[in-house]
């Protein structure tokens, strides 16, 4: 995963709630980034601090909220939250598991002057 | 250069040097990516990553769930505006304009992800000779030159060349650009070719029908467990250059074996654009997808 791109998309996304909510300066963001949606927390951090300078962002907190890794287990049919993309089955110690949550990249809320 | 991605340049390590300087490690080698990134703990909700030395106000803010633009007690002017907003919804916007007007010309659109090497120009034409007189158009990504869009027009096709300078990856806005100059026939195959890298392209939706990735054989049987998210988003993985499997060793069960524990409902073709062993299974598949589109 590319970290300045989605610093970019955060960026673009901070503005239009800028120009929609009437605020000139944002000082904390808080994301929700699921476990398998491949962004390093601390290359974000950094790309974050060079994307936001002479935005309404600049110097702004960045918070991350990891959301779980959510999976269907074809063997025992059990919903079950997973570390990484290739775990087994916490329940039953399958192999064969459907990805079902934890690709999530949002932008929860802003703190905003 | 970005170890992660292969990005290049664009002073990354200037501003890295930067962090690193204000973060105080200044002193640490450079590397584009720090250090071991999977293994950083990642502080528990509401914990702060920041904990060093911008100058702000608020940190210790309650962080109730108000509605958008809520007063947050006891913070004078500091609201707390709610969001809840993806990311990339720009890049998927774009993107779901480009579907919706592939999808009203009846076409089939194909993003052909991989490593730089895996021979995605090459496969193309090779599908483009093979497929014969039918509609179809090309859009060619790279960082740099026009040669693979060269090549591709060289066998006659409509093809444009979108160069990303800097950039690691198409993005929907490039290709709804490419699409307004290029124009797509009723009922085309538009084949999307990527920027070289098994990283990012997963994450940027174009607006087409299916992510294609391609492997070569040289390439490593763990390949689709280092880079599973590609493999992940992909609905077919070409294994390309089956023709070198006898000289180099590899384990093509154990590669495809791979693919599916990181995707058990990928499709896996096994190819060599070279030799066209295994090309007329790839040109079916062409085929059933278009058919799909109702062409
Ligand atoms: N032996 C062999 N070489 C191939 C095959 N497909 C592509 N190549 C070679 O791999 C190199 C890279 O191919 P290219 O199509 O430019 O890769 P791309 O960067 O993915 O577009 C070229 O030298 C091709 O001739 C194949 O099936 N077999
Ligand atoms: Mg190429
Ligand atoms: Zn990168
Ligand atoms: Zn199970
Ligand atoms: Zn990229």
């Amino acid at each position: 995963m590319h970290e300045m791109s989605i610093a970019e998309g955060i960026r673009d996304v901070i503005e239009d709630a800028a120009r929609a909510n009437g605020f000139s300066r944002v000082t904390r963001v808080r994301l929700e980034i699921g476990r398998f949606a491949g962004v390093e927390t601390e290359a974000l951090d950094f790309a974050f601090d060079v994307v936001m300078r002479g935005s309404v962002a600049e110097g702004a907190t960045l918070e991350v909220i990891e959301l779980p890794g959510k999976a269907l287990c074809y063997d025992c049919g059990a919903a079950v939250e997973i570390r990484h993309r290739l775990d087994p089955c916490p329940e039953c110690g399958g192999g064969k598991l459907l990805v079902q949550g934890g690709e999530e990249m949002r932008i929860k809320d802003l703190e905003v002057l | 250069m970005c170890t992660v991605c292969g990005c290049g340049g664009h002073s990354v390590e200037d501003a890295f040097r930067a962090h690193l300087e204000k973060t105080g490690q200044a002193g640490a080698p450079l590397a584009a990516h720090p250090a071991p990134l999977q293994s950083v703990a990642i502080p528990a909700l509401g914990g702060a990553l920041h904990d060093h030395g911008h100058a702000h106000a608020g940190h210790d803010i309650h962080l109730g769930h108000g509605p958008a633009g809520t007063e947050v007690p006891g913070m004078s002017q500091q609201r707390l505006i709610e969001i809840e907003t993806d990311i990339l919804s720009k890049n998927d916007a774009f993107a779901a304009r480009n579907r919706a007007a592939i999808t009203a010309r009846h076409a089939f659109a194909t993003n052909l992800v991989s490593s730089p090497g895996s021979g995605k120009t090459t496969l193309l034409c090779r599908t483009i000779e093979m497929l014969g007189e039918v509609p179809l158009a090309v859009i060619e990504g790279d960082q740099q030159t026009t040669n693979d869009a060269d090549r591709i027009r060289a066998t006659g096709a409509a093809a444009i060349q979108v160069n990303t300078g800097k950039g690691c990856h198409l993005d929907g806005r490039m290709v709804e650009a490419a699409l307004a100059r290029l124009g797509l026939p009723e009922g085309a195959f538009l084949f999307i070719e990527n920027v070289g890298n098994l990283v990012c392209p997963a994450a940027f939706d174009l607006g087409e029908d299916a992510k294609v990735a391609i492997l070569s054989v040289t390439e490593g049987e763990d390949k689709p467990l280092k880079y599973p998210d590609m493999f992940a988003a992909a609905g077919l993985a070409i294994l390309n250059k089956v023709d070198l499997a006898p000289y180099c060793d590899v384990d093509l069960d154990l590669y495809e074996a791979n693919v599916k524990r990181v995707n058990p409902a990928i499709e896996v073709l096994r190819v060599s654009a070279r030799t066209g062993e295994g090309m007329q299974a790839w040109l079916d598949w062409l085929r059933a997808g278009l058919a799909r589109k109702g062409a």
